[in-house]
């Protein structure tokens, strides 16, 4: 007598314990701490917090932690805690002007007011496997500018006030909110922006690197990128002015791009904007390059290429979206696989006693009607 | 902060009520228009998209403490994603659960639709992957919903025609499209064809979750649902040849498992409540033992 | 901060059990159209609103579902004071605007046409009434067909508009644009969502 397979509930208890063994490792290595993987995977919990959508960094390390170093993963843990939070309100816009800068430069001018600040970037190491990191050498406090991290004026300010970048236009009324509402395309470039700036690192950085290799070029220039905190204000009604709640850590991307004008504008450049949670440049360089081509239409461009594409784009930069669905292909179909195999195996038998040529050669008179079933 | 919830610390059914709220109106919308999208602000799940996230948000938008409920994928309480959908709502709505298709107020399910026909008061919740269906003739949402809108479907016909032209048969075995009440052609999830004609005026409330896509849609009780087809071509469901090995049914869909490797088959049924069921009642199958 | 101190009052006392219920109850009812359920309201609103009407109110609506009110819900503040508290949803300034309107001076009701009918390509983006009736029995029969009813179904509202036929017949007409309704006395509610066709009515 056959017994059908019974047991999911029992496989799946196992499953887990064996997962949370692995994760473990060997027991006679201390387990990591979160203040370990926040300090010292510093780059990898930025990327946690800003595609997770949670800026609090805490998390994001026990994330990592629990997902065993898989970072779409902690990704996903991260945006299903996020959800289930309370929603008080939106902060006011921050301003990114008035950012403590660590690290800011600038491809467009050799020097300028605040100067080039290299700040804590890989750029310029040579990247050589270092062995003295196997152990743990003593590492001298870092060099810095004297007295504290100050606000330099952005270079989009500098082109701005020659009237040679398109204007900035403030932010008005109420903005979108990717969480609250289904997406319904074309978005305002506010939405657009939101999806990009939690969107794949590496989705983004494929598409930005497309443009550049000439699908829908843009002819960019690193406008600035700057890395630094921000204070956070929220506007309270009762008090009637807003308060600062806090400070994060931001990478600010303006990329500057060529445009010749039009009857309604003058020859100025226009903008790719990238904006990120933490230290994030490739993210934040690639989000500006994808922003600036998904824009083609506002300029009169013609849409050829995948990144200008919102729909395209948007609807596949979220990782955890693309990632469930890419892997819910190892759940069970075999009931779905079998209506396949049957016609499958109809269609074989049907070719071998040869009637298997087309059934219609000729073009169908299309004649519809649905079958009452 | 203390980010290991036990389920005490979430809400009824884990959703928060704004969000119930939010689901509850598209719910309405959709009955008011059967085989229509509705639009609705999906929410992270804590499962993965693809895995049942639309219909677990349907479910839990309208569970309550006196509904029990039946879980099933590929027809069977008892695969692995349902046994975890099952536990989800067992621990974040302590609401009694069920595998008896007739014991059931809402069974959610993936991929098939009970053997043992619903009834009155009784909600079937879909998960789906891709709500349109016409997804894969034209990628682009703009283009869909104007199609909708205007009715054009045919270039489902066309597509459907062509497989015919091709292949002597048309070649959708599965989320075979439908068309609802005359008027919106609906994806019916991906259940094997041989589960479409029993959408259709059905006693049971139909409700379809797409988490990743955001949409949700629904067939009430008695709405005529007709799966699309031609004069000379028309819908046929599956068959089998040999009855279920285990419980001996007929006219039910079956699973092909595989013996050992020397080509060795049998065919029992999907829907495993259906089976066990039959099987209580003394029926047998060639391979089913002996009746108790 | 409110009118009355009434508006702070009889809400749902198990806000999330509570709101379940209700909207399963309307949910069954827009399932099945043109059939009176039963709806235990388990609300106390101030007067002239119903307590089957604000049960809804307090299940359905939110900051993001507006809700217009007609002139004489609208001239009572303790009302308007009741929702907003309970609710959190704001008033909306004209029928188009709104995702519910509660109507309970049926003579002097806009035609449904000026409510929000939705576009064809998102015909869901409509007006949902409420409308609260003296009886959902003893007045002019009308019967339905459509989606949720088997063969068809017979109702007898009291207290509905003389050309509320002709009106329903039109919003059939606009499918899938078209507005929703929900009948309430008392003690029940029944639905008439824009897909039930009404095929026969009394005088």
């Amino acid at each position: 007598m056959y017994v059908a397979v019974k047991g999911g509930e029992a496989a799946i208890d196992n499953a887990h314990s064996l997962l949370a063994d692995r994760r473990r490792g060997d027991r006679s290595v201390p387990s990591l701490t979160l203040d370990q993987i926040a300090e010292q995977l510093a780059l990898g919990v930025d990327r946690v917090m800003s595609e997770g959508s949670l800026y609090d960094r805490r998390l994001a390390a026990l994330a990592i932690k629990q997902s065993r170093g898989d970072l779409i993963e902690a990704i996903f843990l991260v945006r299903a805690y996020r959800t289930t939070l309370p929603r008080f309100g939106h902060s006011e816009p921050v301003d990114t002007g008035a950012m403590a800068v660590e690290r800011r430069i600038s491809a467009c001018y050799k020097d300028l007011p605040g100067g080039q600040l290299l700040g804590p970037t890989f750029d310029y190491t040579h990247r050589l496997l270092d062995a003295e990191l196997e152990g743990d050498p003593e590492i001298p406090a870092g060099a810095t500018r004297d007295g504290p991290p100050e606000a330099v004026t952005r270079i989009a300010d500098i082109l701005g006030a020659e009237g040679l970048i398109e204007e900035d236009f403030p932010a008005t009324g109420q903005p979108g909110d990717i969480n609250q509402t289904p997406m319904e395309f074309p978005l305002s470039r506010a939405m657009r922006l939101q999806s990009l700036s939690r969107g794949d690192e590496g989705f983004l950085l494929a598409l930005g690197y497309s443009t550049q290799r000439g699908y829908a070029r843009s002819h960019p220039f690193a406008g600035e990128i700057r890395i630094g905190e921000v204070e956070v204000e929220v506007f309270l009604p009762e008090l009637g002015f807003a308060v600062a709640v806090g400070r994060v850590k931001l990478t600010e991307c303006q990329m500057v791009n060529q445009f010749k004008g039009s009857a309604k504008a003058p020859p100025q450049f226009t903008r790719g904007y990238g904006l990120v949670f933490g230290q994030s440049e490739r993210k934040a360089m690639a989000m500006a390059l994808c922003d600036r081509a998904l824009r083609a239409q506002e300029f009169g461009e013609d849409v050829v290429a995948p990144a200008q594409d919102e729909e395209f784009v948007v609807s596949h930069c979220d990782n955890v979206q693309a990632t469930g669905f890419v892997e819910h292909l190892k759940l069970p179909h075999y009931v779905d696989f079998q209506a396949e195999l049957g016609l499958v195996r109809t269609m074989r038998a049907e070719y071998e006693a040869g009637l298997g040529a087309p059934a219609v050669e000729t073009p169908p008179t299309i004649e519809i009607r649905e079958a009452a079933e | 902060m203390n980010a290991h919830h036990q389920a005490s610390n979430y809400n009824f059914a884990y959703l928060d009520e704004q969000t119930k709220r939010m689901i509850r109106r598209a719910i309405l919308k959709a009955i008011a228009i059967p085989g229509y999208q509705v639009p609705f602000a999906s929410r992270e799940m804590p499962m993965p998209y693809g895995w049942g996230t639309g219909g677990v948000q349907v479910t839990a938008a309208i569970l309550g403490p006196e509904d029990v409920l039946k879980v099933i994928d590929q027809g069977a309480d008892d695969t692995t994603n349902a046994v975890s959908i099952r536990k989800f709502f067992q621990r974040v709505a302590d609401v009694e659960t069920t595998t008896k298709t007739a014991d059931a107020t809402i069974i959610q399910t993936r991929h098939r639709i009970p053997e043992t026909p619903l009834r009155l008061g009784q909600v079937l919740v879909y998960q789906v992957p891709i709500p349109e269906p016409l997804r894969f003739l034209e990628p682009r949402e703009t283009e869909t919903r104007k199609m909708h809108a205007l009715e054009e479907y045919g270039l489902m016909h066309v597509k459907l025609y062509e497989d015919i032209a091709r292949n002597g048969h048309i070649a959708t075995t599965y989320a075979y499209p439908v068309k609802v009440e005359g008027r919106y052609v609906m994806d019916p999830s991906p259940t094997p064809k041989f589960d479409n004609p029993k959408m259709h005026m059905s006693e049971a409330l139909q409700l379809f979750g797409a988490g990743r896509e955001k949409r949700i849609y629904a067939l009430p009780p008695y709405t005529e649902v007709v799966s699309l087809d031609f004069e000379d071509h028309p819908f046929e469901v599956q068959r089998f040849d040999k009855p279920c090995a285990l419980c001996g049914a007929e006219a039910v869909y079956l699973d092909e498992v595989v013996l050992d490797d020397r080509g060795g088959r049998m065919f029992v049924c999907s829907d495993t409540d259906h089976c066990e069921t039959r099987r209580v009642e003394g029926h047998r199958g060639e391979m089913g033992g002996e009746a108790a | 901060m409110f009118a009355q101190p009434s508006a702070l009052e009889g809400g749902f006392a198990r806000p999330v059990m509570d709101a379940q219920a209700v909207f399963r109850t309307v949910m069954d009812a827009m399932a099945r159209p043109a059939r009176v359920v039963p709806l235990n309201p388990m609300v106390t609103p101030p007067a002239p609103l119903s307590p089957a009407a604000a049960a809804i109110a307090c299940t359905l609506f939110d900051a993001d579902a507006d809700f217009w009110l007609d002139s004489r819900l609208a001239s009572h503040g303790a009302v308007v004071d009741w929702l907003v508290f309970h609710t959190g949803a704001r008033s909306a300034p004209k029928p188009v605007d709104a995702a519910f309107a509660l109507v309970t001076d049926i003579a002097a009701m806009p035609p449904l046409d000026r409510f929000a009918q939705g576009t064809q390509e998102y015909p869901d983006r409509s007006t949902t009434l409420v409308m609260q009736l003296p009886s959902l029995a003893g007045g002019s029969e009308m019967t339905f067909q459509g989606p949720g009813i088997k063969g068809h179904a017979s109702i007898a509202p009291r207290g509905l508009p003389a050309s509320f036929a002709d009106q329903w017949r039109a919003n059939g007409e606009r499918f899938p644009r078209g507005v929703d309704v929900i009948l309430a006395d008392a003690e029940a509610v029944l639905c008439l969502p824009r897909s039930a066709r009404l095929v026969n009515a009394e005088g």
